[in-house]
């Protein structure tokens, strides 16, 4: 512990603290912008800088560490004269139209600009001029809005450990972009949207399906279909400013019908579906010795990471659909069917927290006889905006009941949205197949939480199945690189690209508060906790499905309908 | 034709990711983007940041170089007799950016940061010959009379200048 004074207070800091962490200790915020937590300080922004006696030049408060008896002042004039100068520059280079920009209201660099009260302009120069990069069905990228923070190119280097995008060129040309500046869809991006979730201006953002979405709505000859994914209700309430982890799915239920929607279905129903089909997969493939592990195949990211980078290996992902896509099939095959109308005038829109869901929607691969199973994915914060057009005071709306048969869930789907709930969901329903028992301990908390790498050992029957859960998709490397040389011991993998799980996906709600990764977990176990039912296999609407529909899992029809398959992308 | 450039160095040592990327354009004048891929994977490092490198220095080239190299000299001297507009002018004429090559491959336009001929600035050099004191009236001519010749002598640029 060492004993400081910050603008004169007293403040005791464990040894390694900066003085960022140090004064937020006492409730004195430092404005950041190249700082990410838990990362190490790059110290390129400069708009932390404090003043510390005895040090001639201003130092970077996120880099500093505090030491005994450090006198730091954070707010004397040379200081806000510094820091103003810095977000001046920037805004002088940035293009002044917050109020047509899809993050007004939610930007760093408005909110600095508000903060050390900009009045008018000062600077005046050459202002950058880049094209927005719109080759992907998932992300844009606008560099005439980035201000060069650099924190969308650690997430994507040190933490996802894709590398699709670095600083190129030098000076005034300086810019974050893609090799050769080419689109981001010809990149190794896998489009997981984390660096949208740092990026303080609106230079990395999704790429909107609100117009087609918005259209389908008013035509007449389109039947409508939502659906929610698992993760969208635990979180779309942050947007309006309801508790961290605040279950919203009546209200959304309720949002959407109000939007014209016909059906408000549930991914949840696809998922608890999803776990029959590759639960029986797994046992498949144990008992006919085919090679082990199985990786889980819902996250569309990891999916395309695993095509871009380890080809060789796509063997051993399993063949199911993702959720919200076997929703989308069933709707245009077996619902269309039992409605009497034609797959072609169906229109799905999946609510996604996720940004690649976008571009899975477009894999030629997903489609029944020409059609697209799903026609367009909105990100959480889309959905927000459809609301706020609409004039829905959504935290006043009721709650209603999604619409049957494909709205019926168990506690075993609502924990897909989290890292290790599909592991957790599939080992329950392994487990009475093999055994014919139900699982008793159901709350599998070796494969809950935060860590990138998880795993435990699950006795079924004579069997000791061995499981891992990964996410963030940097840290399932080393696991297949180990693949690769033979040395897996693992029978099951379930991977997620985001850290956290969907509840993290790069479709969410954009803002830097500590916890919510947590509290986001916590509200999608809670609502398992509360299901009567918590377990796929007792989901009465998929054993219709099955009985009218497709037969057994692994059927002929069920291949057809549920499952796909994946090609190299390797360039 | 670059792979045996890599067996004096280690994989996976990010170090040597600049003398590989000086010794590939020693080959080619400057960076193809097989060979730069090449490098991103013997060096373990990611394409972009392979990219960033070699587009943060002035020594490297991602584009072959025109018959034809117009060098126009940005150092201080140049800069106070504007020779921001003599590059204009060639921007404007060859309809290319300052690095960048014709689509006829006749014309490179390249930066430099001084000639070493401040005493005659503004100057551009074309190929080995020099332009001093010149002006914007002046860079049709001068273009005239190379897009008819072909050219000789041209080197790769600055392949052996030092890291700044
Ligand atoms: S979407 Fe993911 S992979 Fe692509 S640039 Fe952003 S962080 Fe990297
Ligand atoms: S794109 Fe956004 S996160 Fe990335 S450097 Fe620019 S401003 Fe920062
Ligand atoms: S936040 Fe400290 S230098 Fe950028």
């Amino acid at each position: 512990m060492v004993e400081l004074s910050i603008n004169k207070i007293k403040v005791k800091a464990e040894d390694n603290m900066t003085i960022l962490d140090a004064a937020k200790s006492v409730g004195i915020s430092i404005p950041t912008l190249c700082h990410i937590k838990d990362l190490i300080p790059s110290g390129a922004c400069r708009i932390c800088s404090v003043e510390v006696e005895g040090f001639r030049n201003l130092v970077p408060a996120c880099a500093y560490p505090v030491s005994e008896g450090m006198t730091v002042e954070t707010n004397s004039a040379r200081v806000r004269r510094a820091r103003k100068t810095i977000v001046e520059l920037l805004v002088e280079n940035h293009p002044q139209d917050c109020l047509i920009c899809v993050r007004n209201k939610n930007c760093e660099l408005q909110n600095l600009a508000e903060r050390y009260s900009l009045r008018e302009h000062r600077f005046h120069g050459e202002t950058k001029d880049h094209a927005v990069d719109i080759s992907s069905p998932s992300l844009e990228r606008d560099p005439a809005k980035c201000i060069l923070c650099g924190r969308c190119v650690r997430v994507c280097n040190e933490v996802q450990k894709i590398g699709a995008i670095d600083f190129a060129n030098r000076g005034f040309q300086s810019n974050v972009t893609t090799p050769y500046n080419k689109g981001i869809n010809v990149s190794d991006c896998i489009l997981c949207g984390q660096c949208i979730l740092v990026c303080p201006t609106a230079a990395l953002r999704e790429r909107s399906a609100m117009k087609e979405v918005s259209s389908a709505l008013e035509s007449r000859n389109k039947y409508t279909i939502a659906q929610i994914a698992p993760a969208v209700r635990a979180t779309l309430g942050e947007e309006y400013n309801l508790p961290l982890g605040t279950d919203v799915t009546g209200k959304l239920v309720t949002g959407l019908r109000r939007l014209g929607f016909k059906k408000v279905f549930d991914t949840n129903f696809a998922a608890d579906l999803t776990i029959w089909e590759e639960a029986n997969e797994l046992i498949q493939r144990i008992s006919n010795n085919e090679p082990l592990p199985m990786f889980t195949s819902c996250c569309p990211g990891w999916v395309k990471f695993i095509e871009h980078n380890y080809p060789d290996l796509l063997q051993y992902v399993s063949s199911c659909k993702s959720p919200h896509e076997m929703e989308g099939a069933i709707a245009k095959t077996y619902y269309a069917k039992k409605l009497g109308i034609s797959p072609k005038d169906v229109f799905v829109v999946s609510v996604m927290p996720c940004t690649v869901k976008k571009f899975e929607a477009s894999r030629p691969e997903l489609n029944e006889h020409k059609l697209q199973d799903v026609d367009a994915v909105l990100t959480t914060r889309e959905l927000v905006r459809f609301f706020e057009v609409a004039g829905i005071d959504f935290a006043d709306l009721n709650d209603s009941e999604f619409d049957n048969p494909l709205g019926e869930s168990t506690g075993a789907a609502a924990i897909f949205g989290t890292s290790g709930g599909v592991m957790e969901a599939a080992l329950r329903n392994a487990y009475h197949t093999l055994t014919g028992e139900h699982l008793e301990n159901m709350e599998l908390n070796a494969i809950r939480g935060l860590e990138g790498v998880k795993e435990t050992t699950i006795k079924i029957g004579e069997l000791d199945v061995n499981v891992a859960v990964v996410n963030g998709i940097g840290n399932i490397r080393q696991i297949l690189d180990d693949l690769r040389s033979g040395n897996s011991k693992y029978h099951f993998i379930e991977v997620m690209a985001c850290p956290g799980g969907c509840i993290n996906g790069g479709g969410q709600p954009i803002h830097q508060k500590t916890d919510k990764v947590v509290q986001r977990m916590r509200a999608l176990y809670e609502i398992d906790k509360k299901m009567v039912k918590r377990r796929s296999y007792e989901n009465e609407s998929i054993k219709t499905l099955y009985k009218e529909y497709f037969v057994e899992p692994g059927s002929h029809v069920s291949h057809e309908v549920l499952h796909t398959h994946f090609h190299s992308r390797k360039s | 034709m670059h792979n045996h450039i890599f067996e004096q160095y280690t994989r996976n040592d990010k170090s040597s990711l600049i003398p590989l990327l000086q010794e590939v354009q020693a080959i080619y004048g400057y960076l193809p983007e097989d060979a730069l891929k090449d490098v991103a994977d013997y060096v373990g490092l990611p394409l972009s940041r392979v990219y960033g490198v070699a587009t943060f220095y002035n020594q490297f080239r991602l584009s072959a170089l025109g018959e034809n190299v117009i060098r126009v000299c940005r150092g201080t001297a140049c800069h106070v007799k504007n020779s921001a507009n003599l590059l204009f002018a060639l921007e404007n004429t060859l309809n290319i950016k300052a690095g960048e090559t014709t689509k006829d491959k006749k014309f490179t336009i390249e930066l430099v940061n001084c000639i070493g001929a401040c005493s005659i600035a503004p100057v551009i050099t074309v190929n080995d010959e020099y332009y001093g004191r010149i002006t914007t009236k002046d860079i049709p001519s001068i273009i005239k009379k190379y897009a008819a010749k072909p050219a000789k002598g041209v080197q790769p640029a600055n392949v052996t200048e030092e890291v700044a």
